[in-house]
């Protein structure tokens, strides 16, 4: 495989091995091209193979809204949707995006107008230093998006990974609510 | 000379013979419980008194962050968001040794490798941290940096550092606490004693530094012998790390006009300070910059070591540099809350008056100097008989920092728990000793409000409850004191075209301080917090006061005030010949400059700013001291309320909820204060049930470097929290307002332990309160 395979979007450790020999099926150490869809822009960026989802977004696109506090996936800061769904993109390589949506903070508010989750963390009072808060908001708009009308146990569940130091939590847990009852009466 | 000293020595005299002073009527007291007007000489230049809340605008009021729309789109720059051109990522290396020497370092290959840019070494200068003698400061904990790299990329710079080649002489070591104490144990490092530990004339003996008394008064011995009843317990806290969750670190762009340091920290004046000190700059050579941070909880307030490699490593580069801690180098060398092990003794009589109280602490800061337990046996329940000694014991760990009110934490454990467990063998409530033993007013009105929201009425004798698990209430209470840092000003600015700016150095670490300082200019102004731009975090600005001690907000905004006073004062001059009125006639409120006499007499406030003479104009001020120099008469309590069900099959606790009551002056901004006492109580809870460091006695290692190994509280474990916040006045400064960060995490962990207690009727009297804990205690295992 070569990198231009997986320009076309090919998952790169997912892809079935070919006839060539496994040193031919080798990528890096040196950087290669790849095409990334961000935010619904295809992008191309230029990464080595061991590079992590979320150093690609912050060092290569300059999406520093995505935030990196431990690296090991214990912390969810740095929550993506790929393909919709939550990961922590510290523990993906940017390689395994390629052909994939990623979603980032940075597309959670469109055309300046921001989305109500974002809306009900202001009002709400629900950020403290912020450094959880990109985490925290990909999780809960997940979680509106695939059940409108959660529970207080279920807003609760949804951000049991997205750790907040400064104890935030009762303030997210309300604006969640509140997001998810104003969906409700419309 | 400290002229600060002298500068303040000549205000005590003008005030004493009245220079500069004028008499001013100020609200003093509890609205619905105990407000009175009383009388202060306040200086000449300070505002009239407002007052109280409910009569204010936009102060006292839930005004929304100003920076929360850059904190839920992203856009929020933090540190280790800083991208600038031709920038190079930084890496230590740290030691694997826990104690050693360092014989040599072999740098080459590092310096060969492709993409780096520049190596440094610590050497024997760099830091007043170092020890030991030779070429390179000694180790002194796993996890000490040694040497650094900068590189093109950071996995070039990972790379890199593993190329270093060091030698060491390995030296015995020990890393806990009780270990550390005996005879036959190493010394965990060498020190000149003389020159780096002899302060106050304390001695240290082999690894016990100390002793430091308490503020000793009476007669203990007597006092026992006076009481109806003594007890006496052992009681121990674990170490806590703070978790920040933006590591800490700085960018550094060294030029030679100067240096711009953007650093995540809790002291834009104290980064700006240490790094001009250690690089031999003038102060004002060096700009720090720190707009947004993410954490700190006090140990983010100086320099600090990864901010001097930096430094060294763009200067050699001649690029910016930028270093930040990765999750484990944060858990070893960034700071925690020291252990400790306190044997506290407390003497009663029936009635539940306190005949002697006596504490001994030791605790260990690692290779840091400051463990101690704080003034809450001494302050909480003034006792005519007292006596405290403290010891530091040195260990081959990470340095302990300040955190989240240092000692009054730990010192709490005991005396809230120990306070419980006399009430019960006087056969009294908890809340009926504390009445006559404490002699807070504001306590005595929290302990009241607290517990009929709690509904304290249903706690039934300990033990009582049926079933597998059990349900336990307890409280307990907080001391903390009110403390000021004169070193605050702030620069209001009124632009012609309608800009209306606030600056200061002083940095938000997420409390709101960028709302709270806009909120109390708005007010002065008659404007909305929204029409004010806020500009803190940046050391071009007047200096502000570091984060720490809950000093902000108190320090802060009467200079804030003071100089919003003083330019709106220079405004009204400049349009009250328009308005046809003298300008000391002049008011501003509702977005207007009118005449108190004549209302009809008005002005668009944006309009008087369209009539001034020059572009801009601006006022600063600096914090006073408190009115006629009193200190204020409460320390900052907090009392609170546990409610815990504890599985007497798996040992697991879980607290259902927290009800707390607390004051901090007048509050500024009802949402950001509930937030920081919510955040309080969470890392109080946290403390109780699940942080601990954990080291390896054989190796020296923490084996717990990361936010899954090291336990923390998630979504799933917060409790409940109801707060009651009591508005009170001190009649103290132009805006009677002070912090709150700290006083609400001291009472949780006690208050927690005594409603376990209440639960299993087994008192655990070691932190954190883990299943392992609850079913030993139980005889389960």
């Amino acid at each position: 495989m070569t990198a231009g395979t997986v320009m076309a979007g090919v998952n790169a450790f997912g892809s079935e091995a070919s006839s060539a020999s496994e040193k031919d099926n080798a990528i890096g150490p040196e950087a290669v091209p790849i095409q990334l869809t961000i935010n619904g822009v295809l992008k191309e960026v230029s990464v080595e193979p061991r590079e992590t989802l979320a150093d690609t977004l912050r060092d290569h696109l300059h999406l520093t809204g995505t935030k990196v506090a431990c690296n090991r996936g214990s912390c969810s800061s740095c929550t993506v949707l790929l393909d919709g769904v939550p990961v922590n993109s510290c523990m993906i390589s940017a390689l395994d995006a390629v052909g994939r949506d990623v979603s980032t903070i940075e597309s959670l508010a469109s055309n300046g107008e921001l989305h109500p989750l974002q809306q009900a963390f202001i009002d709400h009072d629900a950020s403290q230093c912020g450094f959880c808060t990109p985490g925290m908001l990909m999780s809960c708009a997940h979680l509106l998006q695939t059940n409108p009308h959660p529970t207080f146990e279920e807003v609760k569940r949804a951000i049991s990974g997205n750790l907040c130091r400064c104890g935030t939590h009762p303030h997210i847990f309300k604006a969640v609510l509140e997001v998810a009852d104003k969906q409700k009466r419309k | 000379m400290d002229m600060q000293r002298v500068e303040r020595a000549l205000e005590k005299l003008k005030r004493a013979v009245g220079i500069g002073m004028k008499r001013i009527t100020m609200p003093h007291g509890i609205p619905g419980h105990s407000l009175t007007q009383v009388e202060r000489e306040a200086p000449q230049e300070e505002p009239p008194a407002w007052p109280i809340n409910d009569e204010l605008s936009v102060v006292g009021k839930s005004v929304k962050r100003l920076d929360a729309h850059a904190k839920v789109t992203g856009s929020a720059k933090y540190t280790s968001d800083i991208r600038l051109p031709g920038m190079l990522f930084g890496k230590m290396l740290c030691s694997h040794h826990p104690h050693a020497k360092v014989i040599s370092v072999d740098t080459t290959a590092a310096a060969r490798h492709p993409g780096v840019a520049a190596v440094h070494l610590f050497g024997m200068t760099d830091s007043k941290d170092d020890r030991g003698q030779g070429e390179f400061p000694e180790i002194t904990f796993a996890g000490q940096p040694i040497a650094g790299v900068a590189a093109q990329s950071l996995q070039i710079a990972e790379e890199a550092v593993k190329l270093i080649r060091v030698e060491y002489q390995k030296l015995p070591f020990v890393v806990d606490l009780e270990e550390a104490q005996k005879k036959s144990a190493p010394v965990a490092f060498h020190i000149n004693v003389e020159e780096k530990f002899s302060d106050r004339g304390v001695k240290i003996n082999g690894n016990r530094y100390g002793p430091w008394y308490g503020k000793q008064k009476g007669d203990v011995k007597r006092g026992f012998a006076d009481a109806d009843l003594v007890v006496e317990r052992t009681y121990k806290t674990q170490v806590q790390h703070h978790c920040c969750l933006e590591t800490h670190g700085v960018v550094v762009d060294y030029r030679d006009d100067g240096v711009t340091v953007y650093a995540s920290t809790q002291s834009t004046k104290n980064v700006r300070d240490g790094f001009a000190r250690t690089f031999g700059l003038p102060a004002n050579r060096v700009r720090v910059i720190c707009e947004f941070m993410g954490g700190g909880f006090g140990s983010k307030q100086q320099l600090g070591r990864t901010a001097v490699m930096a430094g060294y490593l763009s200067k050699k580069s001649g690029r910016p540099v930028s270093l930040m801690l990765d999750r484990k180098e944060e858990f070893l060398s960034a700071g925690n809350r020291s252990n400790s092990i306190q044997r506290l003794k407390i003497g009663a009589r029936k009635d539940g008056t306190l005949t002697a109280v006596e504490l001994h602490s030791r605790g260990t800061a690692g290779v840091g100097r400051s463990a101690g337990v704080g003034n809450v046996a001494r302050s909480l329940y003034p006792c005519a008989n007292f006596y405290s000694e403290h010891y530091t014991v040195l260990t081959n760990a990470g340095p302990a920092k300040p955190f989240r009110a240092p000692g009054n934490v730990q010192g709490a454990f005991p005396v809230e728990q120990l306070m419980d467990e006399l009430a019960e063998r006087l056969g009294l409530d908890p809340l009926v000793l504390r009445d006559r033993c404490d002699r807070s007013e504001i306590r005595r009105l929290e302990r009241l409000r607290g517990a009929e929201k709690f509904g304290w009425s249903r706690r039934k004798v300990a033990g009582a409850s049926s079933g597998t698990v059990k349900k336990g209430l307890g409280m307990a209470q907080a001391t903390w004191p009110k403390m000021l840092n004169l070193d605050s000003t702030v620069e209001v600015l009124l632009f012609k075209d309608g800009g209306i700016e606030v600056r200061s150095g002083v940095q938000d670490i997420g409390t709101g301080t960028k709302t709270v300082l806009a909120q109390v200019v708005a007010e002065e102004l008659g404007l909305q917090p929204e029409e004010i731009t806020v500009r803190i975090g940046d050391t071009l600005f007047p200096d502000g006061p570091t984060s720490e001690g809950s000093k902000v907000t108190g320090s802060i905004t009467p200079a804030a005030r003071n100089a919003a006073y003083k330019v709106k004062r220079q405004l009204f001059e400049q349009v009250a010949n328009t308005l046809g009125t003298e300008a000391s006639e002049l008011a501003a409120a509702e977005g207007r400059i009118f005449s108190k006499k004549e209302p009809s007499k008005k002005i668009a406030f944006q309009e008087a700013l369209r009539m001034m003479k020059n572009t801009q104009i601006g006022a600063t001020a600096t914090r006073s001291e408190n009115y006629e120099g009193k200190p204020v008469s409460e320390d900052l309590g907090s009392v609170q309320f546990a409610e815990v069900s504890v599985d007497t099959e798996t040992g697991i606790v879980n607290v259902e909820r927290i009800v707390t009551a607390n004051s901090c002056g007048r509050p500024i901004n009802i949402a950001q204060i509930e937030s920081q006492i919510e955040g309080a109580v969470i890392q109080g809870v946290s403390y109780a049930l699940y942080e601990n460091r954990v080291m390896d006695a054989a190796t020296g290692h923490q084996m717990n470097t990361n936010l899954h190994q090291y336990q923390l509280p998630f979504s799933m474990e917060i409790p409940e929290i109801e707060i009651i916040l009591i508005e009170s006045y001190d009649a103290a400064t132009s805006t009677d307002a002070v912090g709150i960060g700290e006083p609400p995490i001291i009472a949780t962990a006690p208050a927690i332990a005594n409603a376990v207690y209440n639960a299993i009727g087994v008192r655990i009297y070691e932190l954190p309160i883990t299943p392992d804990k609850v079913l030993k205690a139980l005889n389960k295992i």
